[in-house]
């Protein structure tokens, strides 16, 4: 997969929706590969005042408390640079950013 | 018609609370940032409507707001905190090297001329400038990099940089202190620094006299007098009549010399605030009482301050960010607590009301006087 036109949905943690004025779903379209780290490029371009609430700025490591779902797997641990499922690329499933269950 | 304006930081979001000179009626609004702790907003002394607040949580980490309209609405601005060069260690709790690690903003210190311009206090201990309304922040690296750095400790709150006085009388003098090293003075807006700590004595340090590792709670300063400084160390209130060159202790007849905030009234210079606090191990009044004490000695007498607090069954706490005072005629002292209540007294503290009872825990408080 080297290019990619369709609309990518990420759904957000009520806080950054809040943070970043939205509301519902966002769609982001996503230059190249589909990957995680294309997404949260193509998502903090939009959105710039999320930088550093999901990934460090530096580093792009992914903050402790921050999970990431679709199609059902937790893909968190997954390399950044690898392929998001197809569902996800075609639009079909959305990508998830969570907040990790925790008190508080 | 004057009035004020008072800032309230809470651990689940900011509250803004208005009055006019009489301080008798107040509009309440928030929560701001729902959800989020607020660590410290403030207001630009050269631009009432510029403020500036630190949002953070655990999930998302740190974010700066900022406000150009007094609190109506907000914008989020530059949060990359991200100290300057190798980042180094400090002591850890048991004593071994513990890698710098940016936690989030406990005070946030607007210039005194310069809207633009503000300082940030962080936790691991480090002090960073911004000179574009919060956009870019950069680090001022020779503080943390001082040569005792090393050999800092965390207090039990983590190793918090939560004070920062800007003196009026010489631009570029600034004081700081750290939780647990102490306090700190630059001449040269903040390039090269040197601790301010001798006359202190902490009986939970290895040389009770050291230069540094003290648990320095909180420095307050009146403005035409900026050579005196006022200090609520975790115990014992101390004073130093020469820009923090040396220190010597005021505590005299206070029920207990434990607390965190430290204040001076707007125009006497040697009348001075704290909240007593039974001990580090119980972080509550003593007695249950809920007591403002106040010098107008510039320490060592002091008198209890009861009239509107109360008085039995009390066991908050007042944290070290939480008063402030206001600048009209009859000077205004404001505290919140850790139980939600943010008191006001517009008489200098002879009697105090609760402008609001039930808010999350008060973090900090600052107080706008608006003409």
């Amino acid at each position: 997969m080297t290019g990619h036109a369709d609309v990518i949905r990420v759904v957000l943690p009520a806080h950054l929706r809040t943070l970043a004025r939205v509301q519902g779903e966002v769609e982001l379209q996503v230059p190249g590969r589909v990957t995680q780290c294309a997404v949260l490029d193509a998502l903090e371009a939009r959105y710039p005042m999320l930088r550093g609430t999901i990934r460090d700025q530096r580093t792009g490591k992914r903050r402790a408390f921050i999970r990431f779902f679709a199609c059902e797997e937790d893909l968190s641990h997954e390399q950044p640079d690898v392929p998001l499922p197809e569902a996800v690329a075609a639009g079909a499933e959305p990508y998830l950013i969570v907040g990790a269950m925790a008190g508080g | 018609m004057s009035g004020v304006r008072v800032l309230v930081g809470t651990r689940k979001g900011a509250f803004v609370l208005r009055s006019d000179g009489k301080r008798d009626q107040w509009d309440v609004s928030g929560p701001h940032f729902p959800g989020w702790e607020i660590y410290h907003l403030k207001g630009s002394p050269a631009d009432q409507d510029r403020l500036y607040a630190s949002q953070s949580n655990g999930w998302f980490g740190q974010l700066i707001q900022r406000s150009d309209d007094g609190g109506a609405s907000w914008e989020a601005v530059g949060n990359d905190f991200s100290y300057q060069g190798e980042a180094g260690t400090h002591q850890w709790y048991d004593g071994t090297p513990h890698p710098w690690e940016f936690a989030r903003v406990w005070h946030l210190e607007p210039s005194l001329d310069d809207p633009d311009t503000v300082y940030a206090g962080v936790e691991d201990a480090g002090l960073f400038r911004s000179a574009d309304g919060g956009k870019h922040w950069e680090e001022l690296p020779g503080l943390r990099g001082h040569e005792s750095g090393p050999s800092w400790q965390p207090g039990a709150g983590g190793m918090c940089l939560h004070t920062i006085i800007l003196d009026p009388s010489s631009p570029g003098r600034i004081f700081t202190a750290i939780s647990a090293a102490g306090a700190f003075r630059s001449d040269d807006g903040g390039q090269t620094w040197r601790p301010v700590n001798q006359g202190l004595r902490s009986e939970g340090i290895p040389d009770p006299a050291a230069e540094v590792g003290h648990c320095v709670h909180r420095l307050a300063m009146h403005p035409s007098r900026p050579s005196v400084l006022y200090m609520q160390k975790h115990w014992d209130v101390m004073r130093s009549d020469d820009a923090g060159e040396s220190w010597h202790e005021v505590s005299g007849d206070l029920p207990t010399d434990f607390g965190f905030p430290i204040d001076v009234h707007a125009h006497e210079p040697e009348t001075v605030y704290v909240v007593p606090i039974t001990s580090d191990s119980h972080h509550f009044p003593p007695e249950g009482k809920l007591r403002v004490y106040r010098s107008r000695t510039g320490g060592d007498e002091w008198e209890p301050l009861t009239k509107g607090l109360p008085q039995e069954h009390c066991y908050v706490n007042v944290l070290r960010d939480a008063m402030a005072v206001d600048s009209l005629d009859s000077c205004g002292v404001y505290f919140g607590t850790t139980g939600g209540q943010v008191y006001a007294s517009p008489d200098a503290g002879d009697s105090w009301v609760p402008i609001v009872r039930d808010l999350p825990a008060v973090l900090s408080v600052e107080v706008q006087t608006l003409p």
